[in-house]
């Protein structure tokens, strides 16, 4: 089999998946560095059978795979999952549509307009950019005076996407959350992240830790992974007194920090499922 | 094993015998976040900025 491995800087977590590729029989692995690669209408790549994304840039990304998927190369994940899963609100709209609990989520397209669905919505909330991720630019609004410096600050200083505002009701979690990870039709591991700041992603400090499999997070997970489009995914879950939503759900998952603790050799499991699935239909 | 030093505090880098192509490496003595461009002759590069699409 001919495998393209999508990347750009090369983390952990995809050094581990190209281990794990190495290990396997009748791989063929080609490195396709997003850096380097122009991508042109009459350019084939038809000697892959698939490729595997690993890019840091979700933009990259998604435009790396809608170009592999054009020319009938099967892509891990797809290129629809990507695009919904890269946008908050088309991830919002894809989990409302299969009824999966999320916290409440509204869009405003002006300032005026924000701060009225913010105000109907009661403090606090969160204001996220419709793209980005590792907490980044995440604003907790707790009262009219931070909403209006925030969503002028917004429209004044930031480029005409973060005028597109994402407002979310802010759920208290009592310093964690939980991430877990879903590969095809099984919810594989999960992990509690830790922190003393409203914010828990790994990458902001925050501290995972194992957290057993219960039927309701695996439940749950699959119903989140199946209404973006399925495939190999993390999902974000909070844990409320009215039952667990869906925060967020990542389609380059980053798991490097959660083998150890839940012993599960995630990389090893993305890797199957690759080869598993090069060949079946979506 | 391959060395080379760092270009923010010219620390000794050594390669490990797994060390790849693109790898992001940390140098011990400063901190800063390097990019291995080459692994024979050993080379690295800072590693990039984190931009606004990166990461989930």
């Amino acid at each position: 089999m001919r495998i393209g491995f999508l990347h750009s800087i090369i983390r952990k977590d995809e050094k581990l998946i190209l281990h794990e590729f190495a290990k396997r029989k009748k791989v063929e692995l080609t490195l396709l560095d997003d850096r380097k690669m122009i991508f042109d209408t009459s350019n084939t790549f038809h000697k892959l059978d698939a490729v595997i994304e690993r890019s840091i840039n979700h933009s990259r990304a998604l435009y790396a795979i809608s170009f592999f998927e054009s020319q009938g190369i099967k892509c891990f994940n797809s290129a629809n999952v990507a695009n919904i899963c890269g946008n908050k609100l088309l991830t919002s709209v894809a989990l409302e549509n299969n009824n999966v609990p999320q916290p409440q989520v509204k869009l405003a397209f002006t300032a005026k307009s924000a701060l009225d669905a913010i105000e109907s919505m009661g403090y606090p909330v969160v204001l996220k950019p419709i793209v980005g991720s590792w907490g980044r630019l995440l604003a907790k609004i707790n009262d009219r005076n931070a909403a209006e410096a925030i969503l002028e600050h917004k429209t004044i200083l930031g480029s005409y996407h973060h005028s597109i505002f994402y407002i979310q009701k802010y759920i208290e979690i009592k310093g964690q959350d939980i991430r877990s990870f879903v590969v095809g039709d099984e919810c594989i591991a999960a992990i509690y992240r830790k922190s003393d700041h409203w914010i828990t992603n790994t990458s902001r400090g925050g501290i995972a830790s194992n957290c057993p499999l219960s039927r309701q997070i695996s439940e749950l997970s699959l119903r989140a992974a199946k209404a973006v489009g399925g495939g190999i995914l993390a999902i974000d879950l909070f844990e409320t007194e009215d039952g667990m939503l869906v925060n967020e759900v990542n389609y380059t998952m980053e798991f490097k920090n959660s083998i150890d603790v839940t012993g599960v050799n995630i990389p090893a499991k993305i890797v199957s499922f690759v080869l598993e699935n090069i060949y079946q239909d979506d | 094993m391959m060395k080379t030093t760092c270009l923010i505090c010219d620390g000794l880098l050594q390669f490990q015998k797994d060390t790849i192509l693109n790898e992001i490496i940390l140098c011990d003595d400063c901190g800063t976040e390097l990019e291995v461009i080459s692994i024979d002759p050993p080379k690295v590069a800072e590693a990039p900025m984190e931009e606004e699409d990166w990461g989930q």
